[in-house]
């Protein structure tokens, strides 16, 4: 909520914008190359500035890209979108008490802004829940720094990329930097031999069902791909079971 | 469909943004404490790597509907350069910026 003076003037509010500052160009980059690959892979501009602005989910919106494209009914682009961005599900169980005194609303909007980056770097600076008023106040404000950064990273060069799209010739094939955006993600969540055999038999299973109508091919493999891994991961000793 | 604005699409962007709204608020959108079943948790560990592998492996190996049947396509070894490169310095934008120094020369001077 970095829109709020209260919470802007606090102190923590500079300290969470300057932890978050380093990474803010690398953040923006990758904004910007989402921002061409929208456009150049197809969607309007006017598409492409909604999808930013609201979205505001990097690898959701890339996957989301080539089922667009292709004419996916909603319910199969919700479905893959859920699927891929289920890690912040994990993230809210965590940060669950950190934000319970706050009202509903003001979770959300807080919950909203909160990516991977913000998460990782929020905990890690507070390892617990705050305890009163005044630990709520600086972790609201360290919280609403790191978040405000990179949203103003993201969004600022997102719009330049969008924008940038349009005088860059289509032949050049730039919608391809975000397959290649999701390659590196992919290999980064790929870090266990469970999440990698995962990775192998979703893979393999959407090439192998590509026919199927309505792009469930992509719902089919993700199905059979957490199926297969929960099953096996049943039957393996414990200490095969990955963390 | 390229560069027209069409309502189902928005329609898809505006529920998205309740995807992020919902996924990134899971266990906070409700006052009462709550948990998942363990199968569930479980699956969470599977599940975003498999959603982006099903979308992304078939934008890398097939074409026109069907799997690439030459190796004389840029996707592929811009691919294989990104991953290499992610595993070497473990960083996504390094392997968009080195995927797309393989990509572009092959693409626009060769034509793959």
């Amino acid at each position: 909520m970095f829109f709020l003076p209260s919470v802007y003037r606090h102190p923590e509010f500079r300290n969470g914008v300057r932890d978050m500052a380093p990474l803010a160009p690398g953040i923006g980059a990758w904004g910007l190359m989402t921002g061409v690959a929208m456009v150049k892979s197809g969607m309007s501009v006017v598409e492409a500035l909604a999808m930013t602005l609201f979205v505001y989910a990097g690898s959701s919106q890339l996957a989301a890209i080539p089922l667009i494209v292709a004419g996916a009914p909603i319910w199969v682009i919700l479905a893959t979108g859920f699927c891929v961005n289920l890690r912040f599900v994990v993230f809210s169980l965590h940060l669950r008490p950190y934000l319970m005194h706050m009202p509903r609303w003001r979770r959300l909007v807080n919950g909203y802004f909160t990516a991977d980056l913000s998460y990782a770097m929020f905990t890690r600076r507070f390892a617990e829940p705050p305890l009163d008023p005044a630990g709520r106040q600086a972790q609201q404000a360290y919280l609403a720094g790191n978040y405000g950064i990179t949203w103003a990273a993201w969004m600022g060069l997102s719009v330049a990329g969008i924008v940038l799209a349009n005088l860059i010739p289509a032949n050049w094939g730039l919608g391809f930097a975000g397959v290649l955006c999701l390659v590196g993600i992919l290999c980064s969540l790929a870090n266990t031999r469970m999440r990698m055999l995962s990775a192998a038999l979703a893979g393999a299973s959407a090439v192998a069902l590509y026919s199927l109508p309505l792009k469930l091919n992509i719902v089919a493999a993700i199905a059979i791909a957490v199926a297969a891994c929960y099953l096996l991961e049943k039957r393996l000793p414990d200490p095969a079971v990955s963390p | 469909m390229r560069g027209v604005t069409d309502g189902w699409t928005l329609l898809a962007i505006a529920g998205l943004a309740l995807v992020t709204v919902l996924t990134r608020c899971f266990f906070f959108i409700l006052d009462r404490p709550w948990s998942l079943p363990d199968w569930a948790h479980r699956a969470l560990n599977y599940a975003p790597v498999a959603a982006l592998a099903g979308v992304v492996i078939p934008e890398v190996v097939m074409a026109d509907g069907r799997l690439v049947t030459t190796l004389l396509d840029a996707r592929l070894f811009a691919s294989l350069a990104g991953a290499v490169v992610y595993f070497w310095r473990r960083s996504v934008l390094l392997t968009l910026v080195l995927g797309m120094a393989v990509y572009l020369p092959l693409h626009l001077k060769l034509g793959w």
